[in-house]
C-alpha cells in the first residue's frame, strides 16, 4: 500500500522518515493559491498509520487550508495528496469519507435542528445501505433491522463520549463544549481511519481540555485511528503527539517529535515567541508609524 | 424554547426498537389511529359539501407534503409546485386514455412520470440556491404550464381533457363518499412513506445538507445527488396528489395549475410548519378551511349593523379575500415556525398543567 504510486511531482526529498511505518497519508508538493494569496506553499508530509499528527503554526499559517485539501473542501492548486496510496487529489469530500476520512470544523459545524443522534446516525451515512426507496417502506426492506443495528453502535459513541443526557437534545441548543463533543462524534460514527481534528479544544475550560485530550489519546490508542490534529494548546499537542508538524505562511517550517520541534530555533521565533534576537524587535519598531494620528 | 418531547414519567424506552417508533408515546399513536378511524366514519355524518373540502386537504396535502420534503426538510425553494402537480393530473388522465392503463395503476404511474420531470428540472438545483433557484423553479413552472397549452396530444390543449373515474374489481369510485376512502388511504400511505424516509439515511441526509451542507458533504453525503432527489420526491408526492385530483374531478383543464396555485402550496407549508410532517397536513387543512370560515364570517357580517353602516353590500366579497390574506400575515408574524410548533406547545403545556414550572 504505502508509496505505491510514483510521485508525479518531484518535490523535495521526504527529510522525515516517512516510510518508516506504513504511510497513511502523503501530501506531495501542495501548493494552494486563492489568488495572489498563497496559502499554502510546496508543503510535503507524509503520516504514519496510527500516529498522532499534530499540525501547529500561527493564525492564518495555513493548518486549516491544509486540513481542507485533505479532507477535500479545497483541491490543491498544485500538487498531490495520496491516501492508503490513492491519489485522492480530486475527489470530492462525500467520496473520501467513504473511503475513511472523517474530520471536525473549527467553526462548529453540526446539523443545528436535528437531535444530537441523528447528528451521529448522520455519521453513518456511507455505512447504511438503505435508501429512498427502502427507507420509506421501514418495516418490509429490512430498513428497520439495520437502522437498529446501527444505533446501537452510534450508542456505543455517545457512550464513550458521555453525552447521554443530551441523546435526544436538539444539536442546536448545546452548550459549546458539549457541540465540540458531539462533531467528535459525529466524525467517529464515519469509522473512519484517518480522523481530522481542527481545534477541538478551542474555547474550552481546563477540565473540557483534559477530557478532550483523553477523548483523542483513546480514539487513537484504543480505536486505531489515525489523528489529525489542529491545536493551539501547546501543553496538549507536547503531551499528546507522536509528532508534529509546524507551518508558518504556509510553508512547512519544521516536522518530527514534539521535543525536537520544540527545540527549533525557528519554531521558536515563529511560533512561541521566546529567545528572539536582539534584530528581531528592533525591525518592527521602524516600521511603526509615530502615534500621533491617534485621538 | 420547548424543546425537548415531553414523555410521561415512568415510560420507560427498554430496546432501540421503542424509541424509534414514529409517534413518542403509546397516547399518541392511539390519538392518530382514533383519528383516523374517525375520519373513515366521515362519510356516515358529513354532507356532500364538507365530504369534498375533506378531499381537497387530502389530495393537496399529499402535494404539500411533497414541497415540504423539497423546501422545509432539504432548505431548496421551488415556486413551480403547481406545475408539477398539473403535470401529474394530466399524465394520469394521458395514460388511462391514450394506452388504457387502468386508473389504480395511472395514478402510481403518473407519479413516476413525474418524478421524471422533478429530475429534470431538479439538475440545475444542485447548482443553484436561493433566490436564484427560486427564479430557475419559477422557469419550470412556465415552461410547463406552456406544454400543458400547447401539448394537445397529452393535455387535450385548452379544451382540457377527461379523467376517468377510479374503478377497482368493478366498483367505481365516482362519488364524493366513495372516493373519500381512496383520498383517505392514499394519503395515510404518503404520509407514513413520508415519516419513514425522513427517520432513515436518506431523509437524515436531506435534512443535513439543509442545515450545513458543507459538513454533510465531510459526512459523505453527494450533495448534487441529494439536492436532485429531493426534486424528484418532490415531484413524486405532486403527481400523486395531481392524479388523485384528476379523477376526483373527473376533468383536467390547463388553467388551473398557475403560479398562484403554486405559491398557495408555498402558504400551506409555511403556516403549517417547514421541516414538520404533521404540520403540512395542519397547513394544507388550514389553507382550505380559512376561507370557509371567512364566509361563514362574512355571512355573519353581512345584513347586521356593520353592514349597513360601512354600506359594503357586494364589497363583502373583497372582504373576505382581504380578511385571508390578514389572517395569514398575521400567522406569520405570531407563528412563525408554523402550527405543528404551536401544537407542541399547547401540547407540552397540557402535560405540565397546571404545575408547569
Amino acid at each position: 500500500m504505502s508509496g505505491a504510486p510514483v510521485a508525479p511531482h518531484p518535490g523535495p526529498a521526504q527529510n522525515s522518515p516517512a516510510t518508516q511505518a506504513e504511510t497513511i497519508f502523503e501530501a506531495r508538493g501542495v501548493n494552494l493559491r486563492f489568488g495572489g494569496v498563497h496559502a499554502l506553499t510546496d508543503v510535503s508530509f507524509g503520516i504514519r498509520k496510527g500516529e498522532l499528527f499534530s499540525i501547529i503554526g500561527p493564525n492564518g499559517a495555513g493548518k486549516t487550508s491544509m486540513v481542507n485539501c485533505i479532507s477535500g473542501r479545497y483541491r490543491p492548486t498544485d500538487g498531490r495528496v495520496y491516501f492508503k496510496g490513492r491519489d485522492v487529489t480530486g475527489m470530492t469530500p462525500n467520496h473520501r469519507a467513504a473511503l475513511g476520512i472523517g474530520r471536525t470544523f473549527q467553526n462548529l459545524a453540526l446539523f443545528g435542528h436535528m437531535t444530537v443522534l441523528d447528528n451521529i446516525m448522520v455519521g453513518r451515512h456511507h455505512l447504511l445501505k438503505n435508501n429512498f426507496l427502502t427507507g420509506p417502506l421501514y418495516w418490509l426492506t429490512g430498513a428497520r433491522k439495520e437502522e437498529l443495528a446501527h444505533r446501537r453502535e452510534v450508542e456505543e459513541i455517545i457512550d464513550f463520549l458521555e453525552i447521554q443526557h443530551v441523546r435526544k437534545a436538539t444539536a442546536g441548543t448545546l452548550s459549546y463544549g458539549l457541540r465540540k463533543r458531539v462533531e467528535l462524534a459525529r466524525a467517529i460514527a464515519l469509522k473512519p481511519d484517518l480522523i481530522l481534528l481542527d481545534e477541538p479544544m478551542a474555547g474550552m475550560n481546563l477540565e473540557e481540555k483534559e477530557d478532550m485530550a483523553r477523548y483523542i489519546v483513546d480514539l487513537n490508542e484504543e480505536f486505531g485511528m489515525t489523528v489529525v490534529m489542529i491545536e493551539h494548546d501547546m501543553g496538549v499537542v507536547m503531551d499528546i503527539s507522536h509528532r508534529v508538524m509546524v507551518l508558518e505562511f504556509g510553508k512547512k517550517i519544521a516536522e518530527g517529535r514534539p521535543e525536537e520541534v520544540l527545540a527549533d530555533p525557528r519554531v521558536r521565533r515563529a511560533y512561541l515567541g521566546e529567545d528572539d534576537d536582539e534584530e528581531a524587535p528592533a525591525a518592527p519598531a521602524a516600521v511603526v508609524p509615530p502615534r500621533k494620528e491617534v485621538a | 424554547m420547548a424543546n425537548v418531547s415531553i414523555i410521561p414519567s415512568g415510560d420507560f424506552k427498554t430496546s432501540y426498537a421503542s424509541d424509534t417508533t414514529i409517534f413518542p408515546t403509546k397516547t399518541s399513536r392511539n390519538f392518530a389511529i382514533l383519528g383516523v378511524l374517525l375520519l373513515l366514519a366521515c362519510p356516515a355524518f358529513l354532507d356532500r359539501y364538507w365530504l369534498s373540502l375533506l378531499i381537497q386537504i387530502g389530495y393537496l396535502g399529499i402535494a404539500a407534503l411533497g414541497l415540504n420534503i423539497l423546501v422545509g426538510f432539504t432548505g431548496q425553494i421551488s415556486i413551480g409546485h403547481s406545475a408539477f402537480f398539473g403535470f401529474g393530473a394530466f399524465a394520469s388522465a394521458w395514460l388511462v386514455n391514450s394506452w388504457s392503463v387502468p386508473v389504480a395503476l395511472a395514478i402510481p404511474l403518473a407519479g413516476v412520470l413525474t418524478t421524471g420531470v422533478g429530475l429534470i428540472f431538479g439538475v440545475p438545483a444542485a447548482r443553484l440556491k436561493g433566490l436564484y433557484l427560486a427564479i430557475a423553479t419559477l422557469a419550470a413552472q412556465y415552461i410547463l404550464q406552456d406544454f400543458f397549452a400547447r401539448a394537445d396530444w397529452f393535455t387535450g390543449g385548452t379544451a382540457g381533457t377527461i379523467a376517468e373515474p377510479l374503478t377497482l374489481f368493478g366498483f367505481a369510485f365516482d362519488t364524493d363518499e366513495r372516493y373519500f376512502y381512496v383520498v383517505l388511504v392514499a394519503m395515510v400511505v404518503m404520509y407514513i412513506l413520508g415519516t419513514n424516509l425522513m427517520r432513515t439515511r436518506d431523509g437524515r441526509a436531506l435534512v443535513a445538507v439543509r442545515d450545513h451542507y458543507l459538513s454533510a458533504e465531510i459526512m459523505g453525503i453527494n450533495l448534487t445527488k441529494y439536492r436532485t432527489m429531493s426534486f424528484g420526491i418532490s415531484a413524486f408526492y405532486a403527481g400523486i396528489g395531481g392524479a388523485l385530483y384528476a379523477h376526483y374531478l373527473q376533468f383536467v383543464s390547463v388553467e388551473n395549475f398557475t403560479i398562484l396555485f403554486s405559491i398557495q402550496f408555498l402558504g400551506m407549508i409555511i403556516i403549517g410548519g417547514l421541516g414538520s410532517i404533521m404540520g403540512t397536513l395542519m397547513g394544507t387543512a388550514f389553507m382550505v378551511l380559512l376561507p370557509e370560515l371567512m364566509q361563514a364570517a362574512t355571512k355573519l357580517v353581512s345584513g347586521t349593523a356593520i353592514d349597513t353602516a360601512l354600506n359594503l353590500r357586494e364589497n363583502i366579497a373583497f372582504l373576505r379575500e382581504m380578511s385571508i390574506g390578514l389572517v395569514i400575515i398575521l400567522f406569520l408574524v405570531f407563528e412563525p415556525d408554523g402550527l405543528a410548533h404551536r401544537w407542541k406547545q399547547i401540547k407540552a403545556y397540557w402535560k405540565l398543567y397546571p404545575f408547569s414550572h
